[in-house]
Parts: C-alpha cells; sequence; structure tokens
C-alpha cells in the first residue's frame, strides 16, 4: 500500500462491538480520523466478522462471514478495521483465499467476483502509526501532561504463526501519548487477555483474571488504563470486583483530548466505572466538553 | 510401574490413531506432532488455571491416542484462542486452531461438551449473526440466561449495563438477510451453526 497520507479514503469496517455497546469508541475514533484529515466511507451493509464464537464452531461458516466482508469492500480503497479481533478474522481470510487456489473458487462460486488481491486490511493503529503528524505538532506536546497510564493491548500483540511477519503495534500507545505529554507506566499486564466471551459464560474464570490486570495497574500507581480493544474495555468495566477501580479509557477517547478536541460527554456516561473525577483532577475538562 | 500411557501409545498406535492426528493436522493446518512439551504455551495461557490439562497436555494426550479423552476435555472449551500461546512456542505450532479443530471434531463425533454453558454462549452467538447478520447482544444475554434457567446472576450488571446504554434494546442489522441465510445454507448447518 502506498503510504498513509491526509486526505486519503479508507472502507471502514467497524464491527458489532463499535456499532453496539463501544458506541463511544466508534465516535471517538471517527472524529480523530476525521481531524487528521482521513475519509472513512463506512463498508455498506458490513456483517459480522463471526468474532471467536463462529470459529470456534464451525470454520466454514466463520471463513465466509469474513469473506462476505472483502467481498464488499470497493477497489482502490484500503479497508480499514477498528477492532483487532476483527481485524484477524478478516487478516486470516485474506491470507487463506492467497494460499489456497480452493478457497478463491470458493470466494468466487460465493460473491460472483474474484478476489481483490490488492485489497490491503489496515488497522486504525496502523494509520495512526504512518500518519501521525499532530504529535510533533508544539501546541499539543502537554495536552495530557500529567497523565500515568497503563497502556493495554490484551491480546491485539498476539498472532497466529502464520502472521507472524505481520506488523505489530507494540509500544504505539506509549509512543504516541507519551508524545502529548503523557507519562506511560511499565507494567506486567499490557499483553494479558481480558478473558473476551468467558465474561459471559464464565465470570467466576474471569474476574481473577481482570482484577490481576487492574491491580498490576493500581500497583504501578496508574491513573487509569488506556484500552485498544473494546472487548477488552468492557471486560475490564463489568469484572472487576477489586474496591479500586481505575478509570477505563479507548485509546480513541484519549486521543481526542490529546489533539484538542476534548471528551464528549455522550461518551463520558456511557462508562460504567465514572472517569470524571480524574479527568477533572488533571484539568482535562478545561479543554471543552462537548454535549 | 508401568504407567497408563504406555498402555495407550501400545493400545492407540494402529493405523485408526494414525488417521486421527493426520486428520487433525490437516485440518488445523499445524503439526502437532512437533511438540516436544517445553511447556512455555502453558506459561502465558490466561486460563490454564481452569484447565485440567493444559494446552501442550492436551496435544499430549493426542499424541498418545487417547482420543476420547482429548475430546472429552474441559480445556478444548476454556481456550479462548487469544494466541498467547503460539506466540511463546518454539516450534510455531497454532494452538489456537488446534482447539478449534478439538471443538468441532467433538461436536462432529457426538461428544458430549465438558463445558456446555460455553458451547451454549457460541451458538447464541452465531443464532445471532443468523438472525441480524450482527451480533445483537442483549438478545444473545437474554438468551444464554434463559438456556441456563438462571435469570438472576448478573441481572444487576445487565440492568447498569442497560441503563448505561451499553446494551441495545435493538439490534443492529443487515439489510441483504437473504445472504445470511445462503451462507449457513452453503455450510449446511442449522440457524445455531449445529449439524442438520
Amino acid at each position: 500500500m502506498a503510504a498513509v497520507a491526509e486526505g486519503m479514503e479508507f472502507s471502514y469496517f467497524p464491527g458489532c462491538s463499535l456499532a453496539t455497546s463501544a458506541k463511544e469508541n466508534n465516535r471517538s475514533l471517527l472524529k480523530v480520523c476525521q481531524k487528521l484529515g482521513f475519509n472513512l466511507v463506512e463498508l455498506e451493509d458490513w456483517n459480522c466478522c463471526g468474532s471467536s464464537s463462529t470459529h470456534s464452531i464451525n470454520s466454514e461458516l466463520a471463513f465466509h462471514f469474513a469473506c462476505r466482508n472483502l467481498s464488499l469492500a470497493p477497489a482502490g480503497r484500503p479497508l480499514l478495521v477498528a477492532c483487532p479481533s476483527c481485524m484477524l478474522r478478516l487478516r486470516q481470510a485474506q491470507l487463506h483465499l492467497q494460499e489456497d487456489s480452493e478457497a478463491r473458487r470458493v470466494y468466487e462460486r460465493m460473491w460472483g467476483r474474484p478476489v481483490d488481491s490488492n485489497l490491503t486490511i489496515i488497522h486504525f493503529f496502523e494509520l495512526l502509526d504512518s500518519g501521525f503528524g499532530a504529535a510533533s505538532n508544539p501546541d499539543f506536546k502537554t495536552a495530557l501532561k500529567g497523565l500515568r497510564f497503563a497502556p493495554y493491548y490484551g491480546c491485539m500483540l498476539t498472532r497466529p504463526p502464520a502472521m507472524r511477519h505481520e506488523k505489530r503495534y507494540h509500544g504505539l500507545m506509549e509512543k504516541i501519548l507519551g508524545s502529548f505529554g503523557a507519562e506511560p507506566l511499565v507494567w506486567g499486564h499490557p499483553s494479558r487477555c481480558c478473558g473476551t466471551f468467558l465474561s459471559v459464560a464464565k465470570p467466576a474464570v474471569v474476574t481473577p483474571m481482570v482484577n490481576q490486570i487492574i491491580q498490576g495497574a493500581v500497583d504501578v500507581k496508574a491513573d487509569c488504563i488506556i484500552t485498544a480493544c473494546a472487548m477488552c474495555h468492557l471486560n475490564l468495566e463489568i469484572r472487576c470486583s477489586l474496591r479500586t477501580q481505575l478509570p477505563i479509557f479507548h485509546f480513541s477517547e484519549i486521543l481526542s483530548i490529546a489533539l484538542g478536541m476534548g471528551i464528549k460527554k455522550s461518551w463520558l456516561k456511557r462508562h460504567l466505572v465514572d472517569p470524571l473525577p480524574l479527568l477533572k483532577a488533571k484539568g482535562f475538562l478545561e479543554t471543552p466538553v462537548v454535549g | 510401574m508401568e504407567s497408563t500411557d504406555t498402555i495407550r501409545i501400545e493400545a492407540s498406535s494402529g493405523p485408526a490413531y494414525r488417521d486421527v492426528i493426520s486428520k487433525v493436522v490437516e485440518r488445523s493446518g499445524t503439526d502437532i506432532r512437533r511438540c516436544f512439551h517445553c511447556q512455555s504455551c502453558g506459561g502465558g495461557c490466561p486460563v490454564c488455571q481452569a484447565m485440567t490439562y493444559r494446552p501442550n497436555g492436551v496435544i499430549r494426550l493426542l499424541q498418545l491416542g487417547c482420543v476420547q479423552e482429548t475430546l472429552q476435555s474441559s480445556d478444548i472449551w476454556f481456550c479462548i484462542g487469544c494466541n498467547t500461546c503460539s506466540m511463546a512456542c518454539p516450534q510455531a505450532i497454532d494452538i489456537a486452531a488446534f482447539m478449534d479443530v478439538m471443538r468441532q471434531m467433538a461436536l462432529e463425533e457426538g461428544v458430549p461438551p465438558a463445558e456446555p454453558d460455553i458451547l451454549s454462549f457460541h451458538r447464541e452467538v452465531v443464532g445471532s449473526i443468523h438472525k441480524y447478520g450482527r451480533t445483537y447482544k442483549l438478545e444473545i444475554m437474554m438468551r444464554y440466561k434463559l438456556r441456563q434457567f438462571d435469570m438472576f446472576s448478573d441481572l444487576d450488571l445487565g440492568l447498569k449495563m442497560l441503563a448505561k446504554r451499553k446494551l441495545d434494546l435493538l439490534p443492529s442489522k443487515i439489510s441483504d438477510q437473504r445472504v445470511i441465510k445462503r451462507i449457513f445454507e452453503a455450510c449446511g448447518v442449522d440457524n445455531h451453526g449445529g449439524g442438520r
């Protein structure tokens, strides 16, 4: 793919979490992209990537769910994905198509068009890594000053062996938010899995996992945890049973503050652990909080 | 003392055993025969404490020919596919893909799932995709709880999530519903991803 540049157009795949339970993640992400000059066009009539459940019980079904989305992507536009888990599903399907001629035939039969071999699928993080010009803007160098955060990537940093050569995002939150004056903390659980769907079926297994993560952030005196994935965000908020709970932010929400756009009340209202006291104490509400 | 493992190897070194291993390798696209049990996978596994054998133990079971024991184990259902194990594996075994195949084989062979709650959740998610083309969390939760005859655990959490609008009252759905039904038909599965 050509280097990411301002004004570039992307097909956008929000995924089920951002479309529903994590609307605040979606809205802040769209706002940040707009500010950075990227034009996002939502993939028309996209469907669920299959989530963790489909491939758990039927690989063929999971493959078709991912492929339908790929077949909807118009040529010439990279496909931008917001959720790390959807990203993995779509990329894995794409890899399978690249490697297996029978899979390509099935795809063509199913979707009535050839596989677009030029389609680039990129995650929101990749967009920032290659196209983040604002961080060098001196006006924003202190925008997040005084914020001690624990960067939390969950399983976003892990990959199946077939994808070991793909781009990794280690240290990206630290690098970007650090350039705005925030203080990234070194801690023990940046890539500890949040428990994903077991949160529903086995809360007793997930609660200790989540507690361990949050306690880890408390131990390094973090003000908050910043997540890369909407599923992680939800699990950290709903499954913590510790007395001390930390506010959990989506990366895109913090970026919105960093870029001088403030944080919307309607986003904050959707948090189960109230982030307002922290934002007030740090003076981040002086930037406009828009209703 | 003669260990039970030795007996099993003898009992299961015939062609049937080799067939199963080859089938698993072919379906998962990863060669579990490469595993030399360094146990790196278990070191980072977030759900290890809920498992009986741990990831390499499940592979060992199958290597030893204990097919039924593998398919009957809780471990294959507890694996959440986070890929932490694969990152640690010096033999680059795609353990998550292997676990997918184990679950699918258990279902195909009619082995009762050791963790019916987890399977029930997966069925509800797939059912939701069948119905809407996307996942509708509120209905998944309600139907899952009904299936479990458990409407009270997490009730307070559910209400809190509703109040915070984390659970939408109406589903987000796709407009081309027929295309999703076509996918299910092509795979020959019912509304919840089960065999017809």
